[in-house]
């Protein structure tokens, strides 16, 4: 028993290391940074950070990411909500490939939406808008979330449903008042997942972007192939992306096992 | 659970249809077009068949990405599955412990993609890096380490940056698998006297198997697409030498702006996922047959 939890401790620890390293180097100059090896922040600034909340071009990244993503989270939830409640509780026509077939957009390779991608929010106009992110994020996440709220939703048992409809409730009234409080873990776990893989995303947020919507993950990368790297800023901006994913977190804990298993436990 | 008959059902799916096909039928269609015909400017266009298709099929580049495609994948399932099972068995199973656990696992998934590139560069480089300061001065290495200085060492750095950043994965994963199993297999085992070797063999392994099965799907799909980690590490080098299928393509597409190669190799990588996930999706569907039957 002892040596499992000493086991699991020094696991954490190897998990924390790397990103303790990147905190360190956020809290020192570049010219220290570079200079001097040093396990701690002797010469403790706080100047990268404060660097990152005066400067508009990086401090607006987190703020066109945080857009983006809420509205994705919102969007995907929209639509995904009724359509698991079909594949919950009906048996219809092509049931089974449409589902596969929405499962397979969760796995298709983003770097093949790429090129076509770009034409098409071109036409649109929607290049550099916050709206073109969020919906070219519905390609993987509107798939997962259907995925996940079926789960949860095939644990309600269907009587829950009958019972309602003899009892006089309209659809929309049913669905709004008495089953989606029902599945409130489930849709929160959602949303979580929705939040996850938009912001952890940087493929099509790098291309669907130029200026206006472009969110912080584009900002490090191009920062990244110049010249005269300053680390310490770097690694601030590193840290700072950890925190919004860190309070989420906090807030689905206790059904966050029961989420990473999509619901189907 | 009996379902329902009725084809209305497909007014609720219709939205989701909608927005799906929006943002993957016509972009597919687009790289259709594309595949076929060689692309000289806005309007001027020839049709080639199949020709990108026979190029992109003998494209001894496209193999090699794919024979390191398969080793990453392969040696990612390898590692980060055993590894999962391991610590989910660890895992405290009450108290304030499992909170604690659950947010630290979870902590390396909520990091964008490619800040997990750049913590591994700040983690390793050999000028500021702990690991790679720490490894360098112990002087076992006839090649001072650097990850941009060798292949084995980009693949060492990349499978450590990996396995780091996706096991937490796995091992929530197994943990929900085990936190349903019921207490009363455990006293009857207790009772039958069953050493912990075989709780875990008869009764924690299959009970594991759907969440495993899932595990299995997503490391094995995410890590065959993984772009932003090796992009921001390595760029694909040294050389060729971490170059996977979707570092090639971007680098193909966007790079060079051969479009039509391009499309057909984005085609021809589509149809390896699109089989992959079909064979996973019905073992998926087995697994759930499998549990209600017994």
């Amino acid at each position: 028993m002892k040596i499992k939890t000493a086991a699991l401790i020094f696991y954490f620890v190897l998990i924390a290391i790397p990103i303790y390293w990147m905190l360190n180097m956020s809290l020192r100059s570049n010219a220290d940074i570079l200079s001097t090896f040093a396990l701690y922040p002797e010469n403790l600034t706080f100047k990268n950070y404060i660097k990152v909340f005066t400067d508009p071009t990086w401090y607006s990244g987190y703020i066109n990411a945080m857009i983006y993503v809420s509205l994705n989270t919102i969007i995907s939830l929209a639509f995904a909500l009724p359509a698991a409640y079909a594949f919950s509780r009906y048996k219809f026509l092509g049931d089974g490939q449409m589902f596969f077939w929405l499962l397979t957009n969760r796995m298709a390779p983003p770097a093949v939406f790429l090129l076509p991608y770009f034409q098409l929010y071109s036409t649109f106009g929607l290049i550099d808008t916050h709206i073109a992110v969020a919906l070219a994020h519905c390609l993987f996440n509107v798939p997962l979330a259907v995925w996940i709220l079926e789960g949860f939703m095939s644990g309600i048992p269907k009587e829950i449903d009958e019972t309602a409809f003899i009892d006089g409730y309209s659809f929309p009234r049913f669905f709004f008042t008495l089953f989606l409080p029902l599945i409130r873990a489930g849709v929160g776990v959602t949303a979580f997942f929705c939040f996850m893989f938009s912001w952890v995303e940087l493929l099509f947020a790098r291309t669907l972007t130029v200026t206006a919507a472009k969110p912080i993950v584009a900002t490090m990368t191009r920062t990244i192939s110049a010249t005269g790297l300053d680390w310490g800023l770097l690694a601030a901006n590193g840290i700072l992306t950890i925190v919004p994913g860190a309070l989420v977190i906090w807030f689905v804990r206790n059904h966050l096992a029961k989420g990473f298993a999509l619901g189907r436990v | 659970m009996e379902k329902w008959e009725d084809n209305r059902a497909w007014f609720l799916v219709l939205p989701v249809f909608v927005i799906v096909a929006f943002s993957a039928i016509i972009p597919l269609m687009t790289v259709v077009n594309y595949s076929l015909q060689d692309i000289f400017g806005p309007g001027n266009a020839v049709f080639v068949g199949t020709e990108w298709y026979k190029e992109m099929l003998t494209d001894k580049r496209l193999h090699d990405a794919l024979a390191r495609q398969f080793l990453f994948s392969g040696l990612v399932l390898l590692i980060e599955i055993p590894l999962g099972i391991l610590i989910a068995l660890a895992m405290p199973k009450k108290g304030w412990g499992v909170s604690a656990s659950l947010v630290i696992l979870a902590i390396p998934l909520l990091i964008p993609w490619n800040v997990i590139g750049t913590i591994w560069i700040i983690f390793t480089r050999p000028d500021i890096g702990l690991f790679g300061v720490g490894i360098n001065s112990l002087n076992l290495l006839d090649v001072p380490f650097d990850h941009t200085a060798r292949p084995s060492y980009a693949w060492i750095t990349l499978m450590a940056m990996e396995v780091w950043h996706w096991t937490p994965l796995v091992a929530l994963l197994c943990y929900a698998g085990l936190r349903a199993i019921p207490e009363a297999y455990y006293q009857a085992a207790k009772i039958d006297g069953a050493s912990k070797w075989a709780v875990f063999l008869y009764i924690q392994l299959p009970k594991m198997r759907g969440v495993l099965t899932i595990a299995v799907l997503l490391r094995w799909m995410d890590s065959f697409l993984i772009y932003a980690e090796p992009f921001a590490l390595t760029g694909g080098g040294p050389g060729n030498s971490t170059t996977f299928l979707s570092i090639y393509l971007v680098k193909l597409a966007t790079g060079q702006f051969d479009l039509g190669p391009a499309a057909a190799f984005s085609l021809i990588y589509f149809l390896i996922v699109l089989l992959f996930s079909f064979i996973f999706y019905q073992a998926l569907l087995n697994v759930g047959k499998g549990e209600k039957a017994s």
